[in-house]
């Protein structure tokens, strides 16, 4: 477990970063299909909000908003949803990821193509979210003397 | 964009790398590995490829950079060669 930072500066600064941090990660996951970003940047970027709460704040504060048991699982869960929304797609006549043919009720193939990508980018970034903070919470395991 | 910004811009970058490679600190190096990569995804920005910057920033300069920090704590802190 790690312990939490000595300093109140780090203490401060991160506490206040960290929320602001994480509604921007989300801005650019919704606003990837029409702009720079996307469900990677998204992704890595509240990956990095919860390792920063997780070195500034200490494990056990850390854990409150997001278990480290959650990690693999929720890369798993990613994974599934990009497959589940490509296999949807095929169910319903079309190709793999062809969002004109996802059961939306909309009319016109553009936005539901517009509105497709978006499960896709929701998906890679619950995937990237989640193997991040796995990765790191497997290479800390078992040190004791984090500080 | 400026030329002047760009040469800059490439100056440090160069910098920043002969830092990370002659530094004893490894520490010290992956802090200049995080400038490194940050310098980068500026440069590719002024290109116009704002989606591979900011993939570069995010990554380079905040994913590994803590990646690299983490493993540090597994090995000594001083390089030997």
């Amino acid at each position: 477990m790690i312990q939490p930072s000595n300093s109140l500066i780090v203490a401060v600064v991160s506490r206040t970063m960290i929320p602001y941090l994480q509604v921007f990660a989300l801005y650019v996951i919704f606003h990837g299909h029409y702009g720079p970003g996307g469900g990677f940047q998204g992704g890595a970027m509240v990956a990095a909000s919860l390792i920063l709460s997780r070195m500034a704040l200490g494990g056990e504060r850390a854990e409150v908003q997001f278990r480290s048991a959650w990690g693999s699982p929720l890369g798993a869960i990613g994974a599934l949803l990009f497959a589940a929304v490509g296999l949807v797609a095929v169910f319903f006549g079309g190709e793999y990821l062809n969002y004109a043919y996802l059961p939306l009720p909309l009319d016109d193939p553009a936005l539901l193509r517009s509105y497709g990508i978006l499960f896709i980018e929701i998906g890679v970034a619950i995937a990237l979210t989640g193997t991040l903070v796995a990765i790191f919470d497997d290479l800390v395991e078992g040190h004791e003397d984090y500080d | 964009m400026f030329i002047q910004l760009e040469v800059t811009l490439f100056i440090l970058l160069i910098a920043a790398s002969i830092v990370a490679l002659q530094v004893r600190d490894l520490l010290a190096a992956v802090a200049s590995l995080s400038v490194f990569s940050f310098v980068a995804a500026s440069l590719v920005i002024a290109m116009g490829a704002v989606d591979v910057g900011f993939t570069e920033a995010v990554v380079g300069a905040g994913i590994s950079a803590v990646l690299f920090m983490v493993a540090l704590y597994h090995t000594p802190r001083r390089s030997e060669d």
